[in-house]
């Protein structure tokens, strides 16, 4: 029972990868291109909570700063494509 | 008996059962913003929970899960908002079972308010 | 260890999935996609391989820059197309 903790991070890793694999199924499927859009914001925040597991089973802080960079950044690709959509860039 | 750290980790299972339905429902909703709304409202949840509950079985990073939760919350509303925004301009079109369309209707109020009007006239003069 | 070769391997195959369909694809901004979604996938692989700092930079770099670089490229020669017809 003291081992509990690990298995369940274990299985929240497998719930993570479910997710990435149904994201991928849709940037592979996705009929236009606004879609595809959908699926790269999915990426986004789904990796981000991935890299904060790999962190925790791997316990070394400094991969916390991977994904702080990440959460600051991502978003300007989604807001550029927008942009880029509506006309003006 | 480190009940915190059993606590973190079923917070962080509950997040990633959320993260895992924001992924289904991005591949089987019908429509642009129903995949949309899928993507984004359940995937911040779960997100977040996940990242508490990490946070929560180790409590000395606290303060820098609690700086990315700020910045999830912040970023993650303006790309969808901006990103719908554009499509309905772009004009894809909604799904078959769709209800109402308010931005169409803000759209279109002169046309909309001139029919009010008209029709409140008639039904004064009868 | 298990667990982390199973994310190793599921990486590299979304990563070439991703590489593939930025190559026939049909139009321009899902290329531009695919690329930031391959960019998004060897951040995590660094990131596996005990390199932060390089994981770090391919985030910022790749995700982030080169998507708003080739978007705004993109931008610039449609306008020079409309003018040229």
């Amino acid at each position: 029972m003291t081992n509990l903790p690990e298995i369940l991070f274990q299985v929240s890793t497998y719930f993570v990868s479910a997710g990435i694999i149904l994201a991928t199924l849709r940037l592979i499927k996705g009929p236009s291109m606004a879609d595809r859009v959908v699926a790269l914001d999915t990426f986004t925040v789904i990796s981000i909570s991935l890299i904060v597991l790999i962190a925790c089973m791997s316990s070394r802080i400094i991969f916390l700063d991977v994904g702080m960079v990440y959460a600051i950044l991502s978003f300007i690709g989604v807001v550029a494509v927008a942009r880029h959509l509506e006309g003006g860039l | 008996m480190e009940w915190y750290r059993i606590l973190g980790s079923i917070i962080t299972l509950i997040g990633s059962i959320f993260l895992f339905l924001g992924a289904l429902g991005v591949f089987r909703m019908p429509d642009l913003y129903n995949r949309m709304q899928a993507g984004t409202k359940a995937t911040t949840l779960g997100t977040i929970l996940t990242l508490l509950g990490i946070g929560i079985c180790h409590y000395e990073w606290i303060g820098q899960i609690l700086v990315i939760i700020m910045f999830i919350a912040l970023t993650n509303p303006i790309s969808s908002h901006a990103l719908a925004r554009a499509a309905h301009f772009k004009g894809i079109p909604l799904t078959k079972g769709s209800v109402t369309d308010k931005l169409k209707e803000k759209e279109n109020i002169d046309v909309v308010v001139t029919d009010k009007l008209n029709e409140n006239t008639e039904v004064e003069v009868d | 260890m298990e667990l982390q070769q199973g994310i190793f391997i599921l990486m590299g195959l979304a990563m070439i999935i991703a590489a593939v369909l930025a190559m026939h694809v049909k139009d321009l901004i899902s290329s531009i996609i695919a690329v930031g979604v391959v960019s998004l996938f060897a951040s995590i692989l660094y990131l596996l391989m005990q390199a932060p700092d390089v994981a770090m930079t391919e985030a910022a770099i790749g995700a982030g820059l080169s998507t708003l670089v080739f978007l705004y490229a993109l931008h610039k020669t449609k306008d020079v197309e409309e003018e040229n017809d």
